[in-house]
């Protein structure tokens, strides 16, 4: 009933089914350099899942609703997607999980922007389907190479910071809107001087009224350098570039580099494009390129439809941001330790094998695409240090905005307090102790002669965030994936 | 001052005996550990003095602690810190790095400021120490911090 | 090491040797080199004796009985093949598990590793061996060639002089185990006193018996899974007796070599027999593949002597 119909019957006028016009290819072994995709399917009451599947294979390919001559004048075998396999989701009747192939001819070498368009660009709408996800994908090593992937990378990073061996801190500025530059500045200086590596802008700071971005960038790289000079290590403010144009994005980042930053960033609503070039400028600038999610729940975080946050993860560390926020699992951000797992591996690892537990369906090769920083931020304080490094291992950046500002004692308490509890965890974790167990009792310890330590723990000792993670794991997990 | 470059910088001077622990750390990662000093602690400088060699399938800890007591004894008035790196494929880098050593007094750094065009500023970072030539950049007094003690 | 109890136990204070030795779990160790090793009696009395040794000096400090630390260097004599790497590795062993040393490693080291060919070559050389063994055993092989009185552009002495600070001033960090023919480490010691006071047990390895190499001749064909017959066993036992009288005769390695040298004929006389045969003649070791070594015509053991057309050609 689904075979592929021959070629005859197949170009007659009409309307066929997506199954028979060769969108499902049960028998189809996916080359190494076929781009994979697996889609969770919830087709509408009365759709075959088979039909469905080649569907969404079809209208992200080459199909159109009805049966069109003109395919005959190409080699459509080749552009059309083959739904290879659908399997049903375990504990969710009425959704399926689609792979799909597309072979490396469909998309433009180096264009985050057209594999997006080609995939999610025109399915999604689709009525036969009444939700559907993009899941995970996977990229052929050969599409990888086309490119650039993160500017700098964790290696060169830590290397430009002269930073091994911990975690790294930050802390977003405070409040979100309506500092002045001076203002802002000193929130900036009093952080970094207290311990802190990096300050941040917020995903919204960009020019406004109470302050435009010149004066942010002056104010702050004085006080950067201040903070510098006083501790005698490289410190970093992430100066956002977000804006209007292509145009004035450049106009800005150039300023910061010429101010001498060591990092710029930009947020996620600026397009994959512009993402893209920036990453490129990174690159040829010497400059890390941080990368603020902005806007990427409202896709990301329903689990019948959207995109699911590894996705964008991929796609980011291939279009070349160096930082990328991706989960805290205790803070106040959504986010389930196994998935925040998976999006950390996927951000960090050269290579990850598929594991269902963790969200990933595909074995990826990363072809030595440098390693994206992943950013934990949201809800976090220095009390849950010892989960926190537990949870997200050492290469990753722990922003403790509210942590760093709102302590008792002032922002360099903050800051102090932040940092001595990292090393402190660290230096436990290196001497081979349960630092999950004894966390608690060696954050205690160095408390006692560290009172900005002593004050964060006073202060939030009680805060936690137990919610109910809205997108958790189809799979049991084997064991719990710790460092 | 106190320079807060390296890993375990904001906690008090490690011991002896935590110095050991650390390096028992990189053994079991398989990393090679290197001693380096320096009389010019600028953040940019990324090239210390080496101690001696970088040494590789080390053992014991105890090696290493003669090299470090060895390079405290003959430059007691510099920073002196250990290095390990990780040679395994896509990271290649150096995997941790903390000081074992300081100088008595740190005086730290100026911040020179040069006024550019608009409103700009060009910074740069001026170490007190490299006021004198090498060699004499700190008192000779003897280092207290941090090799007294384990 | 110095006492660490600071209050001596009382003279009646009880000690319980059996528990100690338990706890220590040397007899594992000791059984493993019984096991392992076939023969050296007097060796594995004298491991005895030194493990009994240590192990009262660790109850006596435990109760405040000290004296000095234990000089723990020893110096292993006998011909090639006579077991002494194996021993050194167990006792590096041993010593690590009544803590006396930290890791229980052990670097084998001979004068390559530690002397260089020019000025200021030696000492890095040295030390990084040195270096590596810290915490362990080091086990010097052929230790006399270190020192070549002959040569006074030999960088040999160097190396000694290091050592045997090393020797002197990081007891605790490394045991040293020298090795070598007994006549020559005699002439050797001879010429460096300082060398010789440090060395606190001297092990003698004699050359296994002929009883013993065929154990050992037994053990390793068995652990290879081929077998001897009744005839090939005797000729493998005339064959040793007259290999042990010919020179460079290097006990269990010669024994392993004679043994590479018998697989090789025996596969040869299989080829060239071709045919079918059952599992156990790829096992079985005849006395052919024996007699053809040159030993017996009084001449050194060589390849089998077939020429190699002959070797591969199948019949059938």
């Amino acid at each position: 009933m689904r075979k592929t119909l021959t070629s005859n019957e197949r170009y007659r006028a009409g309307v066929i089914p997506y199954a028979k016009m060769g969108y499902w290819e049960p028998d189809y072994i996916p080359k190494d350099t076929d781009v994979l995709a697996l889609f969770r399917v919830t087709p509408q009451e009365g759709v075959d899942p088979i039909e469905a599947a080649a569907a969404v294979a079809g209208e992200s390919s080459t199909a159109t609703w009805t049966v069109v001559w003109t395919d005959r004048l190409t080699a459509c075998e080749v552009y059309r997607a083959k739904a290879y396999r659908v399997d049903e989701v375990p504990n969710s009747p009425g959704q399926y999980f689609a792979y799909i192939a597309y072979d490396m001819d469909l998309f433009e070498e180096g264009s985050i922007a057209n594999m997006t368009a080609s995939i999610i660009g025109n399915v999604f709408g689709f009525k036969a389907i009444k939700a559907l996800r993009l899941e995970d994908m996977r990229i052929p090593v050969a599409y990888l190479k086309t490119f650039q992937g993160p500017a700098t990378g964790i290696v060169v990073e830590r290397e430009r910071l002269d930073k091994f061996g911990r975690p790294l801190l930050g802390a977003t500025i405070k409040p979100k809107l309506g500092l002045s530059g001076k203002n802002y500045g000193r929130v900036v200086y009093e952080a970094l001087r207290g311990g802190l590596d990096f300050t941040k802008d917020d995903e919204n700071i960009n020019s406004q009224p109470f302050m435009r971005w010149r004066e942010r960038f002056l104010f702050g790289m004085e006080a950067v350098n201040r903070a510098s000079a006083a501790t005698g290590e490289v410190k970093g403010h992430y100066f956002n570039v977000t804006a209007g144009t292509m145009e004035d994005m450049y106009e800005r980042a150039e300023f910061a580099k010429e101010l001498g930053s060591i990092i710029v960033m930009i947020d996620l609503v600026v397009g994959y494009t512009a993402i893209q070039s920036m990453a490129k400028w990174a690159r040829r600038n010497d400059m890390i390129l941080h990368l603020h999610r902005a806007g990427n729940s409202t896709y990301a975080r329903q689990k019948n439809h959207g995109m699911n946050f590894r996705v964008i993860c991929k796609w980011m560390r291939m279009a070349g941001v160096d930082h990328l926020h991706a989960g805290t699992v205790v803070g106040k951000l959504e986010g389930d330790p196994l998935m925040v797992r998976g999006f950390y591996d996927t951000l960090r690892e050269p290579r990850t094998p598929a594991r269902l537990e963790n969200g990933l369906f595909f074995e990826q090769d990363w072809a030595s695409l440098r390693m994206v920083m992943p950013v934990a931020s949201g809800g976090i304080h220095a009390g849950q240090m010892h989960q926190l490094i537990h949870y997200l291992g050492e290469d990753v950046i722990l922003q403790f905005g509210g942590g760093t500002i709102g302590h008792p004692a002032g922002i360099q308490a903050g800051a102090t307090a932040n940092r001595v509890a990292v090393e402190a965890i660290i230096q436990a974790r290196n001497e081979g102790r349960d630092y999950l167990k004894e966390g608690p009792e060696i954050l205690e310890r160095a408390a006692k002669w560290c009172s900005p330590l002593r004050g964060a723990l006073e202060t939030w000792k009680d805060v936690t965030f137990n919610y109910e993670s809205t997108d958790t794991a189809d799979f049991v997990p084997v064991a719990t994936p710790t460092y | 001052m106190r320079l807060t470059q390296g890993t375990f910088s904001f906690l008090p001077d490690l011991t002896d005996q935590q110095i050991a622990s650390q390096i028992e750390y990189c053994i079991k990662n398989g990393w090679s550990i290197g001693i380096e000093h320096t009389d010019d602690p600028h953040p940019r400088n990324s090239f210390w003095e080496m101690w001696d060699l970088p040494m590789f399938e080390l053992r014991d800890p105890a090696a290493i602690l003669v090299e470090i007591n060895a390079c405290r004894k003959a430059l007691p008035n510099h920073y002196i810190k250990v290095n390990a790196n990780n040679p395994t494929r896509g990271r290649e880098t150096v995997a941790l790095s903390f000081i074992v050593n300081r100088p008595k007094r740190e005086p730290g750094f100026r911040l020179d400021r040069q006024e550019v065009s608009g409103r700009a500023i060009q910074y740069t970072i001026h170490s007190y120490a490299a006021d004198k030539p090498e060699g004499e950049r700190y008192d000779g007094e003897r280092a207290e911090s941090g090799n007294g003690r384990g | 090491m110095e006492c660490l109890s600071e209050a001596p136990a009382a003279q009646d204070e009880v000690v319980d040797i059996a528990v100690a030795l338990r706890e220590s779990n040397i007899q594992n160790v000791l059984g493993e080199l019984d096991g392992e090793l076939i023969g050296l009696l007097p060796v594995k009395l004298r491991i005895r004796q030194i493990a009994s040794l240590l192990l009262v000096e660790r109850l006596r400090e435990q109760m405040g009985l000290c004296a000095d630390a234990p000089t723990l260097h020893m110096c292993f004599t006998g011909r090639p093949g006579t077991g002494k790497t194996t021993v050194a590795l167990r006792m590096a062993k041993i010593l690590h598990r009544l803590g006396y040393v930290r890791r229980g490693h052990l670097v084998v080291a001979t004068r390559d590793d530690l002397v260089g060919q020019y000025v200021g070559h030696t000492a890095p050389k040295t030390k990084e061996i040195l270096q590596k063994a810290t915490g362990g055993v080091l086990f010097i092989d052929e230790a006399y060639y270190l020192y070549r009185a002959e040569n006074e552009r030999d960088y040999g002495q160097e190396a000694i002089e290091i050592l045997l600070q090393f020797m002197e001033n990081r007891r605790d960090d490394l045991v040293v185990i020298l090795a070598g023919y007994k006549e020559r480490m005699d002439t050797f010691f001879q010429s460096n006193p300082g060398l010789h006071s440090r060395i606190a047990h001297h092990i003698v390895f004699p050359d296994y018996s002929l009883g013993e190499l065929l154990e050992i001749a037994e053990l390793m064909t068995r652990q290879q899974m081929y077998t001897f017959d009744e005839d090939s066993k005797a000729a493998f036992r005339e064959y040793l007796q007259l290999r042990i009288g010919q020179p460079h005769f290097a006990n269990a390695r010669s024994v392993r070599n004679a043994i590479d040298r018998i697989k090789l004929r025996q596969a040869v006389r299989l080829v060239e027999q071709g045919g079918r045969i059952v599992k156990q003649e790829l096992a079985r070791i005849d006395a052919r593949d024996i007699r053809q070594s040159r030993v017996f015509q009084g001449g050194p053991d060589g390849a089998a002597e077939p020429s190699p057309a002959k070797a591969l050609r199948v019949s059938g």
